[in-house]
């Protein structure tokens, strides 16, 4: 525990430990309502088709069954291009786009007779052609998915369709010129797979109306905020008409950032004029959801003999699904960020495909990104005879030094961080034993900050209410919870924190972007601050003295030695004089501070089989002040396996028909405990001047380095450099030479 | 004046001028300014009263919320980035 502080930096139990582990939390699918229908989604069993007719009328007739809805459902038209793609995410109209989905909705008295009335629903497709792939998508002979899009791009608009929705370019120096100074260039191609989030909890979503048109949402969502002004643009309500209640999470990771549920629960909800709940099925989560992009990189890096870079150039080409805004934005910002890079170019390609619109994944899309670049700067090391750690520190950057995307570093502790792993006792352990390896890899991530709310209300025993709108994914509402603490000086069991709804929180962002910890804990922090000089203020009228005589600390008000109140005496006094003591803090937060983590992975492959066996795993992580260090692990350790499944086992498989083979947990492989060693965590603190308690975000760094390190280990194991992900025994066989491609 | 960084692929306006100085009291302002002395420039950033999908601008290095309502100080510094998003 950090000296400085009395609650931060503390293992203390979660607050909504109790309830998760007992079975008490209230999650998407145990919400029941009186009178409530069951709903089931009808979607495309074809990747690309039109849709030439589609008759609700037998379903409809079914006994039972209370409302069907289309997209002839969703009200008014489309007000431009986004608008469209949004309703038509929501329920196909025209054309649907890949299996899966959404062409109707039915609801009815059992989840049994609404899937017995989809089944009744007669849609009439004409098929099309599908792509799934990238780079055949971006063909110029590529089935076309959207007939009036063109390649947008600060260069101008395409004239001619396209799949290529956006094209851009970051441009730093003269790449030309940073190749020709090089001594060692290193040039190679990357394919990664689609993959998905692969949280545990379905989506399940409830809706009810009531009589006087007041829409309220219970759901598992990343924002309840977010959700809600979802629902008012696709609806066309009054913010003021919709109330969005989240419901405890079970794993979102990004992948409840969008809506899917909700739309068509509260159009079948007021069409059969009672509550509906939907609840999705496992093989719909993979088809109907958004993973993330399948990507193809192509990078070119050179530096001089003495280690250091000169040059960098990368094409990115990410799946975007059905729909555009993949996230290559990301992975161009960060894929080189880490790093002093005088000239570098990085063209970045958002691509539709007939595949299921891609959502945010934890520090979207720089996984497969960081796996190009950190094998290419593995390899650049290897020729330079170079230390990979001493390599990576020659280039790192430092405060004030300019990324490729224009943008500046500010205060960060990457150097930290590699000198951390440089020095923990795995890296420098022996590794003996044929086919045996060690890797390493390095990523920047920038994090977030955002709109948070927090309101804290004084009880009269001088216990602490905290709501946030800020939904609890991770154990959040602890860490904000003892920032209060921190700031009131109270013990934190004195703080009793939750997770409020749109209508009695302020605005907040989604928990996403690793922001709730800090940019929620700034806004607790203010709170608290105010809490305490109004309470300040209360002490002085009752001892009739100034308030700025009233001195605060360790829980003790005090103007002169037999003045003296603790916080929970002075709280039974201002209940009764005056009414009670409250505080809401609203920020925005537009700085933030970017986190770093370096990777350790010792691998053993066997050369037979191509099986990939992790020894040793280590996690290198700045994390400014670790408010809460057992759950900072806990996302170290989670970050990275789910970064190990990215490297070894995940991903999406298609048929030619574009139809996904794997849509289920027992063809989807995740890591589980058995595939994974102890998770080894090294946490670095570098606190952010930024933050009154130096606090970082934490949940996203930690997923990307680990395919890198993963692939670099496994080259100095059977000296050969994987150039796909999943890295499947089949294609370390194939790069081996023991099977053909 | 305001510094416009000017993204590589708008540099076939600006005859390869990676940066511009212009006036206005906003991003909006601002890109009337440039589109003023580099015709073309406004409808390649802003598609009706928004920047076009995808396109964010950053003021003094803060992603600016406001779009093109954003304000721009005497001295300020431009860029227009891809959106980017947390998980």
């Amino acid at each position: 525990m950090s000296t400085k502080f009395n609650v931060v930096g503390e293992r203390l139990p979660r607050y909504d430990g109790a309830d998760k582990v007992t079975g008490k939390a209230i999650f998407g699918s145990d919400v029941a309502l009186p009178g409530m229908l069951y709903g089931y989604i009808l979607r495309s069993p074809h990747a690309h088709a039109r849709i030439l007719s589609v008759d609700t009328s037998r379903a409809e007739a079914l006994p039972g069954v209370y409302a069907v809805v289309t997209a002839a459902d969703l009200p008014g038209e489309a007000k431009d291009a986004w608008h469209k793609y949004a309703r038509d995410h929501t329920f196909a109209s025209g054309k649907v786009l890949y299996v899966g989905h959404a062409v109707a909705a039915v609801a009815a008295r059992t989840l049994t007779l609404a899937e017995q009335a989809a089944r009744l629903i007669e849609v009439e497709y004409e098929v099309l052609p599908a792509v799934t792939d990238v780079l055949a998508a971006m063909q110029d002979d590529a089935p076309i998915l959207h007939d009036d899009m063109r390649t947008q791009s600060l260069a101008g608009r395409g004239d001619k369709p396209s799949n290529v929705a956006n094209h851009f370019q970051q441009l730093k120096g003269d790449p030309v010129r940073g190749f020709a100074e090089a001594d060692v260039i290193v040039e190679r191609e990357f394919h990664t797979a689609t993959v998905h989030q692969g949280y545990i909890e379905s989506h399940a979503t409830a809706a009810t109306w009531s009589d006087d048109g007041v829409l309220t949402i219970y759901t598992t969502t990343q924002g309840s905020f977010s959700f809600r002004d979802h629902l008012v643009w696709l609806l066309n309500l009054p913010m003021a008409k919709v109330r969005v209640i989240p419901t405890e999470v079970g794993g979102a990771f990004g992948g409840k950032n969008t809506s899917y549920l909700e739309v068509p629960a509260a159009l079948l909800a007021r069409k059969a004029r009672r509550p509906v709940k939907i609840t999705m099925p496992r093989p719909d989560v993979f088809l109907a959801t958004g993973p993330s992009s399948g990507a193809v990189f192509r990078v070119k890096m050179g530096a001089t003999r003495d280690g250091r870079i000169t040059a960098a150039q990368a094409e990115l080409c990410y799946a975007a699904g059905a729909y555009p805004s993949s996230p290559v934005g990301s992975a161009a910002g960060v894929m080189f960020g880490a790093y002093v890079i005088p000239n570098g170019q990085v063209d970045g390609y958002d691509v539709v495909t007939n595949g299921p619109r891609v959502s945010t994944y934890r520090a979207p899309g720089v996984t497969p990104a960081n796996f190009a670049a950190e094998t290419v700067i593995d390899e650049l090391a290897e020729k330079l005879g170079l230390d990979p750690i001493e390599f990576r520190l020659r280039n790192h950057a430092k405060e004030g030094d300019e990324r490729i995307d224009g943008g500046t570093h500010g205060s960060i502790g990457g150097i930290e961080v590699l000198k951390a792993a440089q020095a923990c006792e795995h890296y420098s352990a022996p590794l003996t034993g044929p086919n045996r390896g060690r890797g390493v890899a390095h990523t920047y991530w920038g994090n977030w900050g955002g709109r948070s709310s927090c309101t804290l209300s004084v009880n009269g025993d001088g216990t602490v209410n905290l709501v946030t709108s800020s939904v609890d994914l991770s154990g959040t509402r602890t860490t904000i919870a003892m920032q209060a603490a921190e700031a009131l000086e109270l013990p934190p069991e004195r703080i009793k924190p939750s997770v409020g709804d749109t209508d009695n929180t302020g605005y907040a962002d989604v928990s996403a972007g690793s922001r709730t910890t800090y940019a929620t804990g700034i806004a607790a922090i203010q709170a608290a601050k105010d809490v305490i000089a109004q309470m300040r203020a209360r002490a002085a009228g009752l001892w009739d003295v100034p308030a700025e005589s009233v001195t605060y600390a360790k829980g003790v008000f005090s103007a002169a030695p037999d003045l003296r109140f603790t916080f929970a005496e002075l709280a039974e006094q201002v209940t009764g004089s005056g009414g009670s003591v409250s505080s809401i803090a609203n920020v925005d937060a537009a700085e933030w501070g970017a986190g770093f983590s370096t990777q350790i992975a010792d691998v053993e492959v066997d050369p037979e089989t191509g099986k990939v066996t992790l020894l040793r795993y280590t996690v290198v992580q700045d994390v400014g002040q670790a408010v809460h260090p057992a759950m900072v692990e806990g996302q170290m350790q989670g970050g990275a396996v789910q970064g190990i499944g990215w490297a070894l086992y995940e991903g999406y498989a298609y048929n030619e028909k574009g139809q996904m083979l794997n849509a289920n947990f027992l063809d989807y492989k995740i890591p589980t405990a058995l595939d994974v060693p102890m998770i080894e965590t090294v946490i670095v603190e570098v606190p952010y001047p930024r933050h009154p308690f130096g606090v970082r975000g934490v949940g996203e760094p930690p997923i990307v380095p680990p395919p890198a390190a993963i692939a670099n280990a496994i080259y100095r194991a059977i000296n050969v450099r994987p150039d796909r992900l999943p890295m499947t025994p089949a294609h370390l066989l194939e790069r081996m030479g023991v099977i053909g491609d | 004046m305001a510094t416009v960084i000017i993204p590589p692929l708008m540099r076939d306006l600006t005859g390869g001028r990676d940066k511009v100085s212009v006036s206005g009291r906003t991003v909006a302002h601002v890109i009337e300014a440039l589109d003023e002395i580099y015709a073309g420039a406004k409808a390649r950033l802003c598609e009706g009263d928004h920047l076009v999908p995808g396109v964010a601008v950053s003021v003094d290095g803060v992603i600016a919320r406001l779009g093109l309502r954003a304000p721009v100080k005497a001295d300020s510094v431009l860029r227009f980035l891809p959106v980017i998003e947390g998980g």
